[in-house]
């Protein structure tokens, strides 16, 4: 008998370790609001369609990096037929806010920050005395 | 016409040698090197003239320059500093030549030493990753430092110390950052890339630009129309150890 609750004792604590996942998060409060974006409010466009940025902006971005570092090209041809600099900290921050744009939809999605700033500089935090 | 073996086997072998070395022949004239690299279509060169540099011994303006534009931090420590473009003594930049009883003036004459973006770069040889390369456009030995492992294999083939590893994060060590050109980061080598962020708008390089003697001398070496090359037909001018093969491309005027 003695033994009976021992094992019992032992098998609930399992199952609540094991359920863990499931019944952690009630009782908290999670929200289903998407991040709220700061957009730039000079331009229209970005130098691709909102979907394609949205889902594929780092392989834009490993792209222009081959470009510009290796093979010396620094103008890109948009979409809609502008032309770019090949920039992030010229032409992507340029317009947006890395605090308000990047590192909000990146927090919320759990994708771990790219190491992209650990090198490239956020001109507007270096306008606000960050570094 | 009767051909024996041994005369067969023997004009068979000239004419290959006659093929084989013709296309050599051909493949220079048109302007392809002995190894199979194309030759660069320009071959940017700097020359420091030492005699004007030297009528201004306290001036720093070329190094500034370089630091400032190119986020390169200035750390006192010795086993920490980085270095783009710095000053030397002339005995010890041309330690090679080995002149025994040379006027002290001349000997403790500051020079200033960088990357020699050399025609055959020890350097580019032994990157195990291609993080550095010798630029087919112009020459430039450029470094991708989102490639470097921080190995150092480069900075044991260099010989003349042309660069330096990021032993700490150099953005603890800046107190100004132009944001218009990356840090590095920790465990990264880096060295000069003679301004080819300049160079791509059309601007020369910063440290020749600022210099106020005019003592440094920026140009192509494949134009004959181009100041460097005129002043290497005009004097004589000398290269770091050139012995060793690397063909480097600072010119010296002492």
């Amino acid at each position: 008998m003695r033994k009976k609750i021992g094992i019992l004792a032992v098998l609930l604590g399992f199952f609540i370790l094991v359920t863990f996942p499931l019944w952690h998060s009630v009782g908290m409060r999670h929200s289903l609001e998407p991040p709220n974006l700061v957009l730039p409010a000079n331009q229209k466009n970005c130098v691709m369609p909102v979907a394609y940025m949205r889902s594929s902006h780092m392989f834009l971005l490993l792209n222009w990096r081959e470009l510009v570092v290796r093979h010396d090209q620094h103008t890109f041809r948009s979409f809609d037929g502008k032309s770019y600099n090949m920039s992030l900290t010229g032409t992507c921050l340029g317009c947006h806010n890395k605090q308000q744009f990047c590192d909000r939809c990146h927090t919320y999605m759990g994708v771990q920050t790219p190491n992209c700033f650990n090198c490239h500089v956020d001109p507007m935090a270096l306008r606000g005395g960050m570094r | 016409m009767n051909i024996t073996r041994k005369q067969f086997l023997g004009l068979a072998g000239a004419s290959i040698l006659v093929a084989v070395s013709g296309k050599q022949v051909l493949a220079e004239l048109e302007g392809e090197r002995q190894d199979g690299k194309p030759r660069p279509r320009k071959q940017y060169a700097m020359i420091v003239d030492t005699r004007k540099c030297s009528t201004l011994p306290d001036c720093t303006k070329c190094i500034d320059a370089c630091n400032s534009s190119h986020n390169v931090p200035v750390i006192p420590n010795p086993e920490h500093e980085i270095k783009w473009i710095w000053k030397e003594e002339v005995a010890n930049v041309f330690e090679a030549q080995q002149i025994p009883y040379l006027e002290t003036t001349l000997k403790e004459r500051a020079t200033i030493v960088l990357c020699n973006h050399c025609d055959n770069p020890p350097c580019v040889r032994v990157c195990p990753t291609g993080a550095t390369w010798k630029r087919e456009e112009d020459g430039i030995v450029m470094m991708d430092w989102h490639r470097c492992i921080g190995c150092r294999y480069c900075m044991a083939a260099c010989p003349y110390g042309s660069r330096s590893f990021n032993w700490i994060d150099p953005r603890t060590e800046l107190k100004v950052l132009n944001p218009a050109f990356p840090t590095r980061t920790k465990g990264v080598v880096e060295k000069c890339v003679f301004c080819y962020e300049r160079l791509a708008l059309g601007q020369g390089p910063a440290c020749a630009e600022v210099c106020p003697a005019k003592a440094l001398i920026f140009g192509d070496l494949n134009d004959p129309q181009s100041e460097v090359r005129k002043m290497l037909g005009s004097g004589l001018t000398l290269r770091r150890r050139p012995s060793l093969g690397t063909g480097p491309n600072i010119y010296y005027i002492l």
